[in-house]
């Protein structure tokens, strides 16, 4: 009944509903790619910088990669640098927010201490920093952006858990005496699950952002492995930027559609989420 | 008030020791300065008492106390490739910084709050829809695309604007020269805060214009527009106050892409170059030094906060 109820209310959001569905459509795209990519990413064909034509929907690139392939390749790293990151932010956030806010005392000081130090610096400096030490790469740059990104999230799901600890359903069954962990797992829990979930959707986008941001600068994902920022920052040059439009253009429509797309999504689960929302 | 003030700023003093850890400890883990001695005009023997000399044989916590003190008498270290002491170089590109970044952030207020406002105080209607929507749309476009876009447009195109540096090069300058090179960076911030900032501001107005006071003054009968300006403005402006301390780490941030793309003469261009050279002095020295800053702006905005809002209380 109540998930029905949800449903429906996201469903009233049509933007969001439209998003999802571009989303999905491009996330299919990106997990197909090594199906319906025309070329292999970094095979070399022999005619290069050609403009978009029959054979490659849109050109090739200075070394005569076929642009296309690489940009399906492009956003399934992405995507796949957006989820982990968010994912692995969002658990260690949840964790130490779940402990913060439970248990408060000098776990929560301390924890808050250091989500306080962690962000006071910029996050894309402490990201670029640690991309310089730990040498750039994939994996690197999912658990850098992972491992940097959770003091929000453990702000977010402390907050909540300091509300929830004053509701009546917990009161009573701290009364009731049921053990903490019940208590913790099957009642605080499941009720920060909304909020986290709708904080993820945006991080997902967020991350994105992060990695194409670092790739842009040369401190990501690096080639020939290609992801929405390297192709970006490959269009540096003014000879690209003015007579091959085919080479920046897509890889910066595919960023803004996907984060902008994910932002909706977000949003329209907060709606269907917050039944207090409206 | 006075406890409120003295409780926040014994908060702020381990955040500043833990982040001068933090910070010594990033360095340590980027490599020994022995490094760049090795090779083989230098022994084992002549190495080891470098590291003496240097007391790089001393524990770790010796080693983060005498640079600690260091850094407290300004000195910050010297770059591994200019050579030239930190905190001056620091000193020396904080100003175009200090520039871009009050300049985006003053436009991106003047932009936003009114729309912010007119969007919470028409919630639900097809034009809050749409701003909602553009504002999304303004902070989904990576900085560095929507850079490249403009660079495109009104550079290569039209030929209107200077695409990099502070200034054109072989004149003196100018107020409209500077002004002229800075329409673009200011503009890629500015797009982006403007969006944080209306979603913020429609939701902290949406907020207030559920509270009692708000119920109260429209049920006295004073009018809407008095309701909108009198109570829930002077309000909301208080969330301004929060929206500039949480910015000014993003703007520090956010200077480094834009810096890059449009060569402007700042912190952010030094530092990018700083980690693609690697040179962990300035690097570790603009990281301190913005986190400093941020911990001192914050401790400003609560306190302002404390005296704007008398019912704030720390928890």
């Amino acid at each position: 009944m109540r998930e029905n109820g949800m449903l429906r209310r996201f469903l009233r959001h049509r933007l969001g509903v439209v998003s999802l569905v571009i989303v999905l459509v491009i996330a299919l795209l990106a997990v197909l790619a090594p199906v319906i990519a025309p070329y292999d990413p970094t095979a070399i064909n022999p005619e290069f910088n050609a403009a978009p034509s029959a054979e490659h929907w849109l050109g090739t690139d200075q070394i005569g990669r076929d642009v296309l392939s690489r940009l399906l390749y492009a956003t399934r790293t992405s995507l796949l640098v957006g989820v982990l990151a968010a994912g692995l932010s969002t658990a260690i956030g949840v964790v130490l927010g779940l402990v913060s806010g439970y248990f408060g005392g000098v776990a929560d000081m301390v924890i808050m201490r250091i989500t306080d130090m962690v962000m006071s610096f910029p996050y894309i400096l402490l990201v670029l920093v640690a991309a310089a030490i730990f040498q750039p790469g994939l994996w690197n740059i999912i658990l850098i952006l992972g491992f940097v990104d959770w003091p929000s999230a453990a702000r977010l799901v402390r907050g909540n858990v300091l509300s929830l600890r004053e509701s009546g359903f917990v009161k009573s069954s701290q009364a009731a005496g049921m053990p903490g962990r019940y208590i913790l797992f099957s009642e605080i829990l499941p009720n920060t699950a909304a909020p986290v979930l709708v904080y993820f959707t945006s991080v997902v986008a967020l991350s994105m952002l992060d990695e194409a941001a670092l790739s842009f600068l040369g401190m990501g994902v690096q080639p020939p492995d290609a992801s929405l920022g390297n192709l970006l920052g490959d269009a540096q040059s003014l000879t690209i930027l003015t007579g091959q439009p085919w080479l920046w253009l897509p890889p910066g429509i595919v960023v803004v559609v996907l984060v902008v797309c994910i932002s909706f999504v977000g949003d329209a689960l907060r709606d269907a989420l917050d039944p207090t929302g409206k | 008030m006075w406890k409120y003030i003295l409780k926040r700023i014994a908060i702020a003093i381990p955040v500043l020791i833990g982040i001068t850890i933090i910070d010594y400890g990033l360095m340590c883990l980027a490599g020994s300065p022995l490094d760049m001695l090795v090779g083989p005009r230098v022994s084992e023997g002549a190495l080891e008492a470098r590291a003496v000399a240097w007391g790089l044989d001393q524990p770790f916590y010796v080693q983060y106390f005498v640079w600690l003190q260091q850094v407290l008498t300004g000195n910050l270290g010297y770059s591994t490739t200019s050579y030239q002491a930190v905190s001056d170089m620091i000193a020396s590109h904080l100003g175009p910084t200090l520039l871009l970044m009050a300049t985006s952030l003053a436009l991106s207020l003047v932009i936003s709050l009114p729309l912010g406002i007119w969007s919470a105080t028409h919630p639900y209607t097809k034009r809050d829809y749409a701003l909602v929507s553009l504002s999304f749309v303004g902070t989904g476009i990576p900085s560095f695309f929507l850079a490249l876009v403009l660079i495109w447009l009104f550079t290569i195109q039209l030929g209107w604007l200077p695409s990099s540096g502070m200034t054109t090069l072989g004149t003196g300058g100018g107020v409209l020269d500077v002004l002229r090179h800075m329409v673009m960076p200011v503009t890629v911030l500015t797009v982006y805060y403007t969006g944080v900032n209306l979603r913020y501001f429609r939701s902290s107005m949406l907020e207030i214009s559920q509270q009692d006071y708000l119920r109260t003054a429209r049920a006295k009968g004073i009018g809407e527009r008095r309701v909108v300006w009198n109570h829930g403005l002077r309000n909301t402006l208080l969330t301004v106050i929060t929206v500039v301390g949480t910015e000014v780490p993003m703007l520090f941030g956010g200077s480094v892409i834009v810096e890059q793309v449009f060569s402007w003469p700042g912190l952010g261009l030094m530092t990018m170059s700083a980690i693609t050279s690697r040179d962990y002095p300035v690097i570790m020295g603009v990281c301190l030094m913005t986190a400093v800053v941020v911990v001192l702006v914050n401790l400003v905005t609560d306190i302002l906060y404390a005296l704007a809002d008398p019912t704030v209380e720390l928890k």
